[in-house]
């Protein structure tokens, strides 16, 4: 069974991000680049149904320029067998759309028969590109997942979709695109074995003219990056605590009038 | 009708539009209107029409059918995709809720259109909506615009101001011929939650956030006791979750729930970045921890420095007190 999983390279939510000269992008120098946790437990699902299968073959797919290069790189030393880099400048400004119109391309020309998506990618968390590209394919998909069984004869997946106020179960035939939520998995640790083994798998280059994308102007574009409005200052409430609190009370009730 | 603004109904299962709905509807009539409904689902109850009607919706797109319920984002997608090309309104809008966020992406994929998930805010400049989404984990805010209509944008809970009630008001209730897609995804089952009798945490307007400080899952109890004194729902941090003190639907952060609510009062959470993520649009916050040093007094309104065990009990008979009155 072949199993896709798409992985964005983000920076780490850790480091500083600063605007820069150009108010539509962020400072990338100086920045720690690392697969958007979502994806690395799309990446692990996809090994553990693999190592359960006893067969398959999971391809990571990541659209970016050159440094997503090493991202794929950590997806092949946990275990992918092999990757592919959609990498054009031409489609530099991409929106989810855009980016579930290059994936859908390379879905095609795989044909897995599963997807596995991050919920969200930590960097400009819309949680968008699974569905869209299940759209573009016209595929079953299932957003948010906490569980998930493929059967015996990779017919069907069943999966359990957190939604509010519980988990709603649901079957459906492969192919389909799933996303991971946190609680799906532990992704493991590329052991040393896996990271001297992935400087060897392959990892291809596509190019936007490859996918056939046609027009590849994005639908949404941003205008501006801003800084957060600073908050008012906070007030650190003094005294016993018995006193600190009626306070604190007082000043939800009658200041802030949140209560 | 052509150019109105259409706001997709989130629903309670049972037949009733949730309160969210009227933040999407307020908003969409400060947009300038007309303001219209579309409500998919396999019941409606006349009173919920009659609500949308009274939150400003003039007319409602009521798409009813039994093969509706469940959400699949596979058949809703292609339902108002026809009903969208048919109508051509300017802008479709809906709170972020589980399925919504799924079913809006689909739905922009259909269309040819973009999506701006999860917006702060919404502003016409000119001709054009631009819409106000945090990144990078909350740290930064970034404006987007649509090359074309309809502008698609879901719209996070608790943030935009909801619709005055017009007591008496009702909109048009058009009911469309519904054609269905062959479904692939079959739900086989629905596994509800133990219901803490407390409000969800993304709906909730008050919420009490328990960090690695709680110590322990038994003491969430004292957190729940002041829940059910103000209403609140609790959630936790993720240190607190991964040591299994609390499910991961209670996580609040940049891997677990985005809130925002009126109140967010943290007890034993230090405010690690990814958990401001989830928080940092809260109108008011409330910090209290042991450690004066604790990055969540940067951000919050009110910080209390003392250990929470003495500080919880004494709020719980305090807003009593008040409450009572
Ligand atoms: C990729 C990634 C994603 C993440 N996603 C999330 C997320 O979604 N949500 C999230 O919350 N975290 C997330 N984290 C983890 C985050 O970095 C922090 O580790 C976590 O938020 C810490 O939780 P905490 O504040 O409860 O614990 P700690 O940082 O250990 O803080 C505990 C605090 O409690 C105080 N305290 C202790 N005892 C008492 C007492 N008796 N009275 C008062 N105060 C007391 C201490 O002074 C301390 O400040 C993520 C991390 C990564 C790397
Ligand atoms: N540039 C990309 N390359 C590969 N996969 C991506 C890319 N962007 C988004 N994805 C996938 O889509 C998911 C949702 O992303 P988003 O809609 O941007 O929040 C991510 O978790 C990834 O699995």
């Amino acid at each position: 069974m072949k199993i896709l999983v798409a992985i964005k390279q983000v920076p780490d939510t850790a480091t500083q991000v600063k605007i820069s000269g150009d108010p539509k992008a962020i400072e990338t120098s100086g920045i720690t680049w690392i697969i958007s946790p979502y994806d690395e437990f799309a990446v692990e699902e996809a090994l553990r149904i693999k190592e359960k299968r006893g067969q398959g073959d999971v391809v990571a797919v990541s659209l970016g320029p050159d440094r997503v290069k090493e991202a794929l790189r950590s997806a092949l030393a946990m275990g992918a067998d092999r990757a592919v880099h959609v990498n054009d400048p031409a489609l530099a400004g991409a929106d989810t759309l855009l980016t579930a119109r290059a994936l859908a391309a390379v879905v095609k020309q795989e044909s897995p028969a599963l997807v596995i998506c991050g919920r969200q990618a930590i960097d400009d968390d819309m949680g968008a590109v699974g569905a869209q590209l299940a759209e573009l394919l016209g595929w079953p998909c299932a957003s948010w997942i906490m569980e998930e069984t493929v059967d015996a004869d990779a017919k069907t997946v069943r999966v359990g979709r957190q939604v509010e106020g519980g988990l709603e179960v649901f079957d459906l035939p492969l192919p389909a695109v799933l996303s991971a939520q946190k609680g799906l998995n532990e992704p493991r640790y590329p052991t040393l074995k896996g990271i001297m083994g992935a400087k060897k798998k392959e990892i291809k280059d596509v190019k936007a003219a490859d996918l056939a994308l046609g027009d590849a102007a994005p639908q949404l574009t941003v205008t501006t990056l801003e800084a957060l409005p600073p908050r008012p200052p906070g007030r650190i409430i003094q005294g016993e605590v018995k006193d600190a609190v009626k306070e604190l009370v007082r000043a939800l009730r009658e200041d802030a009038k949140v209560i | 009708m052509a150019g109105a603004l259409w706001c997709v109904v989130e629903d309670d299962r049972k037949g009733m539009p949730k309160k969210v709905m009227a933040e999407a509807l307020g908003e969409a009539a400060r947009l300038g209107g007309p303001v219209e409904a579309v409500w998919l689902t396999d019941k409606a109850d006349d009173a919920g029409l009659q609500q949308l009607g009274e939150w400003g919706a003039t007319k409602v797109w009521l798409l009813q059918h039994e093969g509706l319920a469940p959400y699949r984002g596979e058949v809703w997608a292609p339902v108002v995709a026809d009903l969208a090309a048919k109508e051509t309104p300017k802008a479709i809008l809906a709170p972020v809720t589980s399925r919504q966020r799924e079913f809006m992406a689909r739905l922009a994929a259909r269309l040819g259109v973009g999506l701006a998930a999860d917006s702060v805010a919404l502003a016409l400049e000119g001709d054009r909506l631009v819409a106000t989404r945090p990144v990078y984990a909350g740290k930064l805010l970034s404006k987007v615009t649509w090359a074309k209509q309809p502008w698609l944008a879901t719209l996070r809970p608790n943030v935009f101001r909801p619709a005055e009630v017009q007591a008496g008001r009702s909109a048009q209730v058009e009911r469309p011929p519904v054609t269905l897609p062959a479904a692939q995804m079959k739900l086989v089952e629905r596994r509800e939650e133990v219901s803490t009798g407390l409000p969800e945490l993304t709906e909730a307007e008050i919420v009490l956030s328990g960090g690695r400080g709680m110590k322990g899952p038994e003491n969430y109890v004292i957190l729940e006791e002041l829940g059910g004194v103000v209403g609140a729902a609790v959630g936790a941090s993720r240190a607190a979750v991964d040591a299994g003190w609390r499910p991961h639907r209670f996580q609040i952060g940049q891997t677990g729930r985005t809130i925002s609510p009126k109140l967010y009062m943290g007890f034993g959470v230090s405010g690690a970045i990814q958990h401001l993520a989830g928080m940092r649009t809260s109108k008011v916050i409330v910090a209290v921890n042991k450690d004066p040093e604790a990055p969540i007094f940067k951000i919050a309104d009110y910080g209390i420095v003392a250990d929470l065990f003495e500080v919880v009990p004494e709020m719980t008979t305090e807003f009593k007190r008040l409450l009572e009155k």
